[in-house]
């Protein structure tokens, strides 16, 4: 019979309407009061990732709030806008955190977070995300090993053992500076390399990333 | 209470979802590089098992048969969503660690299996205990594996753990093989597959051993 037919039908569609509703609506409820919350443990984690690379004695401005939106660079690796951090002392230039991207990373692109005090010099690098073989090329994240502080006090102009300074960015093997692990030598060549480029980045625009 | 006792031993043992039902190889696999990771989508599986249980245990017979699985699947997904949320918003810690793992669980299919196959069709307290018991069995087996990989692999276990409970925890981590080179198979996708494999061999063979177990299904034939 049609009629029961259809009739099923519109009480199978309306059941299942009213699932979809009840569901909506927690979802929404519950969204509404984490989203404050999130919100706050969101920015915490990305202050302390900060502190990890801009001391807290290196700027007395709101760092989280002090952004500014940088259009793509090769340089940087990135092909959308990204957000450049800003740290001052008394409203002077302290301080940038950026972000870049090495796109010849063993697998796929690996994520930076670079901060470069205003006199060139970085003051600490850390990779944000990446997709290196674990136990081999993952020593380049924080979690896994120092190797990422090896930038530390780094500059482009620094010649602290009488080497030209384009030629120490490089690893070891390619007759740098930077030490690296046998066997996993294509991941630190790229983050080098990205690191290298970001400091061109930052000398080339210096005065425009702190407008 | 004979019931409960079944549930109980079901989830553990005779239907365990890791080795005996094969359902949910897909975190199974992925996560089981180490124990805190294993363990930690275990229990969070487990949550969402016994949740998306107690949910549709009460409503089961509203749903009609026709639309059942489109309305679990609905369940499931909003039930993950909630918990993703939650811990994200109160447990920042713990998100660190499970974040990524969290909505890998809306497609874990043992989760859809235990509410169509055991919730749909029984009342909310033995539901939610089942579902809970059943996520504590994958939990166990993912708990292991992750140990066999992470102590072949990097010659450790229980690394992670200080990140995921804060600093005071380091001193749980065990380097149980020290300078250790690894190896890294155990790590990469293959070595979950035959840590996966040599798991499941011997649950079988102790399965034919215990002639208790063969009794109700049987360890080699499992009930889906």
């Amino acid at each position: 019979m049609p009629e029961t037919i259809i009739k099923h039908a519109t009480k199978t569609a309306l059941t299942l309407i009213a699932f979809a509703l009840v569901f909506t609506a927690l979802l929404v409820y519950i969204f509404q009061i984490t989203k404050v919350p999130i919100e706050k443990s969101e920015a915490a984690a990305r202050l302390a990732l900060f502190r990890q690379i801009v001391p807290a004695s290196m700027h007395d401005n709101d760092i989280l709030k002090d952004t500014l939106t940088i259009a793509p660079n090769d340089l940087l690796g990135n092909t959308q806008p990204s957000i450049a951090n800003r740290a001052r002392i008394n409203n002077a230039p302290a301080a940038v955190i950026l972000e870049a991207i090495a796109h010849d990373g063993y697998s796929g692109d690996i994520k930076l977070l670079i901060a470069i005090k205003y006199d060139g010099e970085i003051s600490g690098v850390r990779v944000l995300t990446h997709k290196e073989t674990p136990g081999l090329g993952d020593y380049i994240d924080i979690a896994k090993g120092d190797w990422i502080k090896l930038f530390d006090a780094e500059s482009l102009t620094k010649t602290s053992d009488g080497k030209l300074a384009e030629d120490k960015w490089k690893v070891k093997k390619d007759g740098g500076q930077f030490d690296y692990m046998a066997g996993a030598t294509i991941t630190p060549r790229a983050v080098v390399k990205a690191v290298h480029k970001a400091l061109k980045y930052f000398e080339a625009n210096k005065d425009a990333l702190f407008v | 209470m004979s019931q409960y006792t079944e549930i109980v031993e079901n989830g553990l043992w005779k239907q365990n979802p890791g080795v005996v039902q094969l359902l949910g190889l897909c975190p199974t696999l992925a996560v089981t590089t180490s124990v805190v990771n294993g363990v930690s989508l275990g229990l969070a599986t487990a949550l969402v098992m016994a949740a998306s249980n107690g949910a549709v245990s009460p409503v089961r017979k509203l749903v009609p048969a026709e639309i059942r699985v489109p309305v679990f699947i609905l369940v499931i997904a909003a039930l993950v969503t909630v918990i993703d949320l939650a811990i994200h918003g109160f447990a920042e810690p713990l998100h660190k660690v499970l974040g990524i793992f969290i909505p890998l669980i809306v497609v874990n299919c043992i989760v859809l299996a235990r509410v169509e196959s055991f919730a749909a069709k029984n009342p909310p307290a033995p539901a939610i205990l089942d579902g809970f018991m059943m996520g504590l069995g994958l939990t166990f087996v993912l708990g292991v594996l992750g140990g066999m990989r992470e102590l072949i692999g990097k010659g450790t276990l229980f690394s992670g753990l200080d990140l995921a409970f804060g600093p005071s925890f380091k001193p749980y981590v065990l380097t149980v093989i020290s300078d250790y080179h690894g190896f890294l198979l155990a790590i990469l996708p293959p070595g979950a597959f035959l840590g996966l494999a040599c798991l499941i061999a011997f649950r079988n063979w102790a399965g034919t051993r215990a002639p208790k177990a063969t009794q109700a299904g049987g360890p080699l034939k499992p009930a889906h």
